[in-house]
């Protein structure tokens, strides 16, 4: 007893101790869990294995990015879902980020009007939740868009209809390579003649048309070289045949709803991310900056924008995985990302609700994690360096 | 701190016991209700009605087995759950019964651990087409974009019926019915498919169900029946007989007009005396059940007839396969001795 108090009133022993039963307390309940589970599957006469995902799937998927037939694996499938959230979230990040900064510069502007309708803007969209977006974004397309048998035709090699968008596919033909070895030439040669402009820049003062000159170069160059080597490639033109068009490329209407959908709602809270970053810079650097004389423009790309990044980024970070982990909504309208594929056709076929479970949550994991790595890195690449 | 983990075990392996099951009929008398798993709405399946009470062909059962083990009809609580939820909710021990248009296969039976206890429905997976289409067979549905109900074996039965006729399509498969039918009536694609009588519930369901049709090709078996946990024999010989009860019930001539005054006297038929409690049926009592257990079944629900043509002739569901083997169909019932 006397030790025990004496234990208990040392503040550091003290310390010790109840550490030491914080831990027990998490792996205990932690091994509690385990064990439930493992008693709960042989008394359930189940066993617990991964060996379902090299078994046939035996579904067919719409959208896939590497090939796929049903007689594929259930881990292809996997993979092939989570391909498909990965186009999404691509997407919809790059959407996203646009708008949102867009927006948050608009929500600053001294335009009663603009500034007035982006923040409506972002109070209704951000403010109604994700699902909703989707089901409405996706019942706008297939309700107001035509049948295939009405399709809206673009000079009859594009298509749209409620079933998708419809565009010619190029082909590849011999010759190709000269066209190819043109993009990458006029792409080293704008790289260059940037690097070029801001050394003359420095030294001079004189500023280069940079932008007009590399656009016309990347634009005419590889048209060019494409008409002198005989247009070396061939279309694969859609066309209605039976039910639905055939040939070419095609957008899903579930994946432009979903990206959508995503974009416009992750792009209300980025601009608030913007319009915080911007408001977090002094207002003596706009005044020194436009003392100087730079336009509006300019001041916002060259002075507020670098400095009110490093503000922006670490919300961005979790808005970018916001987006990533919304995608899982996808099978409200059919779109096949990974948890309508592995957690959804696969964990029925399969009945293995835990492994896939575990599965898709470890992948979801690998994604988030692999957004915050990539995101850390460009926040101390752009972080005040400390001299 | 040994005690402590000690304690945790105990506390563990307590937990594993409840759910795994034994005395599953003493379980639900101490409660006073069934819990049954059911459908999250499926017309003439598993609905809630205006009122807010359930009805329908599944619900039935689910009520017939509460009749035969409590005696009373009326006290079942009823749990929903999608195509992708039943399974883990019966494993679960959220209910006693999962009665929710569950097709019987191999793999459910064996692999997922539970027991399938009879079909209550011969069901097969079918094709709906608008009408204006002017599609009289699956065969020509080359090309197509078929919307699916996923969750169910339908995805399978799907590509394996296009890749052997040498048929393309595109799969959109989506989670829920009401968002299914949805993308179904925008246009989205040209063919539903689910199992025939679900075709028919959703077809009831629209505007104008005269514009739909559903196309005359069954491409798959689906036989659907209620199913149980495994690991009680007695509890799923209960439920198993409940159904079987219905049928006889059926075969008999025993309805919930006439079951009650049946049972008061001595019939010709000594069939019926067993099966009505007028007799003693060997067995009846070791399983836990009382002596009117089929007539509580009979009386307070009715037979397999009355509850076909009460939830699924209104929907334009013939009996085809589903009548008594008498009938021409594949319901054929052990002897009650």
């Amino acid at each position: 007893m006397d030790t025990l108090t004496r234990i208990w009133r040392h503040e550091e022993s003290r310390a010790v101790v109840i550490q030491i039963l914080v831990i027990a307390a998490v792996f205990g309940s932690f091994g509690w869990l385990v064990s439930n589970l493992v008693t709960n599957f042989a008394a359930l006469n189940k066993n617990f294995g991964f060996d379902f995902l090299l078994q046939p799937a035996g579904y067919d998927i719409n959208q896939y990015l590497i090939e796929y037939t049903n007689r594929s694996s259930h881990l292809r499938a996997a993979i092939v879902g989570l391909l498909n959230t990965f186009l999404v979230a691509i997407f919809g990040i790059v959407l996203a980020t646009i708008m949102g900064v867009i927006l948050g510069i608009i929500r600053l502007s001294n335009n009663w009007l603009a500034r007035n309708l982006t923040y409506w803007y972002i109070e209704f969209t951000r403010n109604v939740p994700i699902l909703l977006h989707i089901l409405l974004w996706h019942g706008i397309i297939i309700n107001t868009l035509p049948h295939p048998k009405r399709a809206l035709a673009f000079g009859d090699v594009s298509f749209l209809t409620n079933r998708g968008f419809y565009v010619p596919k190029p082909i590849a033909e011999a010759g190709i390579e000269v066209v190819y070895l043109a993009i990458v030439a006029a792409i080293t040669f704008a790289v260059f003649f940037s690097r070029r402009a801001r050394k003359v820049q420095a030294e001079t003062g004189k500023q280069l048309p940079v932008f007009w000159t590399n656009l016309g170069v990347l634009l005419t160059v590889p048209v060019a070289v494409y008409l002198l080597a005989g247009s070396p490639l061939s279309f694969d033109i859609p066309a209605l045949k039976g039910f639905n068009f055939k040939g070419g490329m095609h957008l899903l209407p579930e994946f432009v709803a979903l990206t959508f959908a995503l974009a416009i709602y992750t792009a209300a809270f980025i601009a608030e991310n913007v319009r915080a970053g911007i408001l977090a810079i002094h207002k003596g650097q706009r005044e020194a900056a436009e003392a100087l004389g730079l336009r509006p423009g300019k001041v916002m790309r060259l002075v507020i924008l670098p400095q009110a990044r490093r503000v922006i980024i670490p919300p961005l970070t979790s808005q970018y995985l916001n987006l990533t982990k919304n995608s899982s909504l996808a099978i409200a309208i059919g779109y096949m990302d990974l948890v309508a594929t592995l957690g959804g056709i696969t964990l029925n076929q399969t009945g293995r609700e835990i492994e896939t479970m575990m599965l898709v949550m470890g992948m979801y994991l690998l994604i988030s994690l692999a957004i915050s790595a990539g995101m850390n890195w460009y926040n101390n690449a752009v972080k005040l360096v400390d001299r | 701190m040994k005690k402590l983990m000690f304690a945790m075990a105990g506390v563990a392996s307590l937990a594993a016991v409840s759910t795994a099951s034994a005395g599953t009929l003493e379980d639900v008398r101490e409660r006073g209700h069934l819990n049954c798993i059911v459908n999250t709405g499926l017309t003439g399946f598993a609905a809630p009605d205006d009122a807010g009470n359930w009805t329908g062909f599944d619900v039935e059962f689910c009520r017939a087995v509460a009749a035969a083990v409590l005696g009373d009809a009326s006290k079942v609580e009823f749990i929903t759950a999608t195509g992708k939820t039943r399974f883990t909710k019966l494993a679960a021990a959220e209910g006693e019964i999962l009665s929710r248009n569950t097709t019987w296969t191999f793999s459910r039976d064996v692999d997922l651990a539970q027991t399938f206890i009879g079909v209550n429905y011969y069901d097969g997976q079918a094709f709906m087409v608008p009408a204006s289409l002017g599609v009289s067979s699956a065969s020509e549905l080359d090309g197509a974009s078929v919307c699916i109900q996923t969750g169910t074996t339908t995805e399978l039965n799907l590509a394996e019926y296009f890749s052997s006729n040498g048929m393309s399509y595109e799969p959109v498969p989506i989670e829920t019915n009401a968002e299914a039918r949805e993308s179904y009536l925008a246009g989205r694609c040209d063919v539903y498919t689910t199992d025939g009588s679900g075709l028919a519930a959703t077809r009831a369901t629209f505007d104008n169900p005269d514009a739909h049709v559903i196309l005359p090709e069954v491409i798959s078996k689906e036989p659907l029946g209620p199913v149980v946990r495994e690991g009680d024999d007695n509890w799923a010989d209960i439920v198993s007989w409940t159904l079987k009860a219905m049928m006889a019930g059926e075969e008999l001539g025993i309805t919930s007009a006439n079951a009650a005054s049946l049972a008061s006297k001595l019939n010709d038929n000594p069939e019926i005396n067993r099966l009505l409690g007028v007799d003693p049926l060997q067995g009846a009592e070791q399983a836990g059940l009382s002596s009117d257990w089929a007539l509580n079944i009979l009386s307070q629900v009715g037979n397999y007839q009355e509850s076909f043509e009460r939830n699924l002739t209104p929907l334009g569901l013939s009996r085809g396969m589903n009548a008594l083997a008498r009938d021409g169909g594949l319901h054929y019932i052990p002897p009650i001795k």
